[in-house]
């Protein structure tokens, strides 16, 4: 029920993130000062704390989906939902402290 | 003698024997290809993600330059141009289905479907012209902006 939920929340997101974003990066058809410019307001530490969280919204959809292919495609994949779900918050957490780290160092760190 | 009231709430009449219930295997194929580009997708995004957000500068590295540098391959180029075309598909076909749960009216659902309609002709069209017509060395450009194999101005 609770996944069934994220999965549609994160998915609501991250379509609306999808649209700005293919618009952003038609930018690049105007002028490269105007595509950098724009892209320019990505990196300042709100924005960047926000990549996180579509980071996040996207690694928990990928792998909330593979569970639910898993689920009607598998033998046994209505027997383990429950388990398969725990491993997806369990490559959720691994992926994201792969993740975080990285790219708060790119948003936060001088240079 | 008197009639009781239909003891019914009120509701929709259900679709009756004369009325197409199921557009052939229309949602089948959509279940179907929700699947199939969902596992694809992962693949694509998670590739995308590591290049632009992880590997080299992350996103402070993003810039016009970055761009040009991937869409001089045509490897890029195909790969964002199968994910821009998945990913809408399989985005706006997810809010087709937000769509039906949650608005009740018809003319509700009818105007939605429409706007999202014309969201994903437009910005599938805006994405696709933008990958096939880009110039990685425009005329004119500020100095400093372009990648390092444009010739000199």
């Amino acid at each position: 029920m609770w996944s069934w939920v994220a999965h549609r929340v994160t998915g609501f997101a991250i379509f609306f993130f999808l649209l700005v974003h293919v618009l952003d990066t038609s930018l690049v058809r105007v002028a490269p000062e105007t595509y950098n410019a724009v892209i320019g307001t990505y990196k300042n530490p709100v924005m960047g704390l926000g990549e996180a969280g579509l980071v996040a919204a996207i690694v928990f959809h990928a792998f909330n989906g593979l569970r639910i292919v898993l689920i009607d495609f598998w033998s046994k994949g209505v027997k383990y939902q429950k388990v398969l779900f725990w491993i997806v918050l369990g490559l959720f957490v691994v992926t994201m402290a792969g993740f975080l780290p990285r790219h708060l160092m790119h948003v936060f760190g001088g240079n | 003698m008197t009639t009781i009231a239909d003891p019914k709430a009120p509701r929709a009449p259900r679709p009756g024997p004369g009325r197409r219930v199921t557009r052939g295997n229309v949602e089948m194929a959509s279940w179907l290809f929700m699947r199939i580009s969902g596992v694809v997708l992962v693949v694509l995004i998670f590739g995308h993600l590591f290049v632009n957000l992880v590997a080299g500068g992350g996103v402070k590295a993003i810039d016009f330059a970055f761009v040009a540098g991937k869409w001089a391959s045509l490897g890029w180029q195909v790969w964002d141009l199968l994910m821009l075309w998945l990913a809408m598909i399989h985005g706006a076909n997810g809010l087709r289905t937000i769509i039906n749960d949650y608005a009740e009216k018809n003319a509700t659902r009818l105007w939605l479907k429409v706007l999202l309609a014309a969201s994903f002709v437009a910005v599938v069209v805006l994405g696709t012209l933008v990958i096939f017509t880009f110039d990685p060395c425009p005329a004119g450009a500020a100095a400093g902006t372009l990648p390092s194999f444009c010739p000199a101005p």
